[in-house]
């Protein structure tokens, strides 16, 4: 391990944080990016599985940042990865929290949430295809597995009744476990 | 367990003491102690599968807790989603800094990513070393492809809350193909159609006139 890869990833998801604006799904195709294309931490599949994990745990999907970073440097790497990717945006948080009601009633404020509002749903969307592009292949057989899966767990999510996400998830591992083998 | 913020020493909140004191606990509250905070944000954070945080944030520290009532919960959400980061540990933090301060802020923020973080390495070392199992492949990529449908059902129940003009879909549109079409960097995005987006959204009573009534404008009041 050298210290010049725990910067680089303390570095990568510092920015990553920073830009995080909506929540981790907005980060995701510049994730991918850094992770896949500029730095090769991890290729395209490790990446979805990657991804596929922190679906699996509790908490924030966006955890999948210590698997990266145990990928580049074992455990100094997740730990510099957790931090890089959870510090600088929950301080961001604090500080502004505290001057947020100085801007109480102020219009810019609301301009700017509007202004974002649309940008983030965009942003949700890019990442949804950047996850789909990695999640989505195979042969076509496979795709077609995929493309069901995915369809399935949207339809019941969007169209049917509440229910907790996570059993669709685990669904979905064990439909990969009998048909995507 | 060990929780690293249970008993700090008892210092002031001098770290806020030059800020407006909004985030101090009303006069004659007991103090939450941190171990308390902590705790409660460990069950959320060990709970909460699937997303939907904000849901079990609501129910604990809204109707269990009665930390928050619903107006300030709101309002904290609100920061949460407009500031970049997750919801969930912005959540935390601010519940956290508001209850005691930056201890609280830290005692939330461990709270809450602690079960994850502690789950996904053990998962992540049992993963590394097993990379090529046909059948761990096989179980992610099924996980993979139903999670493209989750995000996809998440994106666009936010979206259809939210986007009610011809505006916001232009700018969903341009988000969109600049970031997975044309590739550009997510920093520059951000500089270019955000300043642009609060510009249009920005607010108008100010202008000196105002030649037509577009439908956002019905938007100011939300």
């Amino acid at each position: 391990m050298n210290f010049g890869s725990l910067f680089s990833l303390l570095w990568v998801f510092s920015v990553l944080s920073i830009m995080a604006v909506g929540g981790g799904t907005s980060v995701l195709p510049a994730m991918k990016d850094f992770t896949v294309e500029l730095q090769h931490w991890v290729n395209e599949d490790q990446f979805r599985d990657i991804y596929a994990l922190g679906q699996l745990v509790p908490g924030p999907n966006m955890l999948m940042v210590i698997v990266i970073g145990y990928h580049v440097a074992a455990i100094p790497g997740a730990i510099i990865a957790f931090l890089g990717f959870f510090v600088p945006s929950s301080l961001v948080a604090v500080g502004t929290g505290r001057v947020w009601n100085h801007f109480e009633g102020s219009p810019w404020r609301t301009a700017i949430q509007r202004g974002f509002a649309p940008i983030v749903v965009g942003l949700m969307l890019a990442g949804t295809i950047s996850i789909a592009r990695t999640a989505i292949t195979g042969d076509s057989e496979q795709i077609q597995i995929c493309l069901a899966l995915a369809a399935i767990v949207f339809v019941i999510l969007y169209f049917g009744k509440k229910m907790n996400p996570a059993l669709l998830i685990l669904a979905g591992g064990v439909a990969g476990w009998i048909f995507l083998r | 367990m060990d929780i690293p913020d249970s008993n700090p020493e008892p210092e002031k909140r001098d770290v806020g003491a030059s800020m407006p004191d909004s985030s101090a606990p009303a006069a004659g509250q007991p103090k939450i102690s941190l171990r308390e905070i902590f705790l409660t944000f460990l069950a959320i954070g060990a709970t909460s599968f699937g997303g939907g945080v904000v849901a079990y944030l609501r129910s604990s520290l809204v109707e269990k807790k009665q930390w928050l009532n619903d107006d300030s919960f709101l309002e904290v959400l609100e920061i949460s989603q407009t500031l970049p980061g997750l919801n969930a540990t912005n959540m935390a933090v601010l519940v956290g800094d508001k209850l005691r301060g930056w201890p609280g802020a830290v005692a939330g923020f461990l709270g809450m990513l602690l079960p994850g973080a502690t789950l996904i390495l053990i998962l992540g070392i049992v993963y590394a070393s097993n990379a090529h199992n046909e059948t761990l492949n096989a179980v992610l990529k099924g996980v993979g492809a139903a999670s493209v449908g989750l995000l996809l059902a998440v994106t666009l129940q936010i979206g259809r809350r939210q986007l009610e003009h011809r505006l916001d879909v232009a700018i969903v549109a341009v988000t969109l193909v600049l970031v997975s079409f044309v590739h550009v960097m997510l920093p520059i995005v951000l500089l270019t159609v955000g300043p642009i987006a609060i510009f249009l959204y920005r607010p108008r009573t100010h202008l000196p006139h105002k030649a037509d009534d577009h439908t956002y404008d019905k938007r100011s009041t939300d």
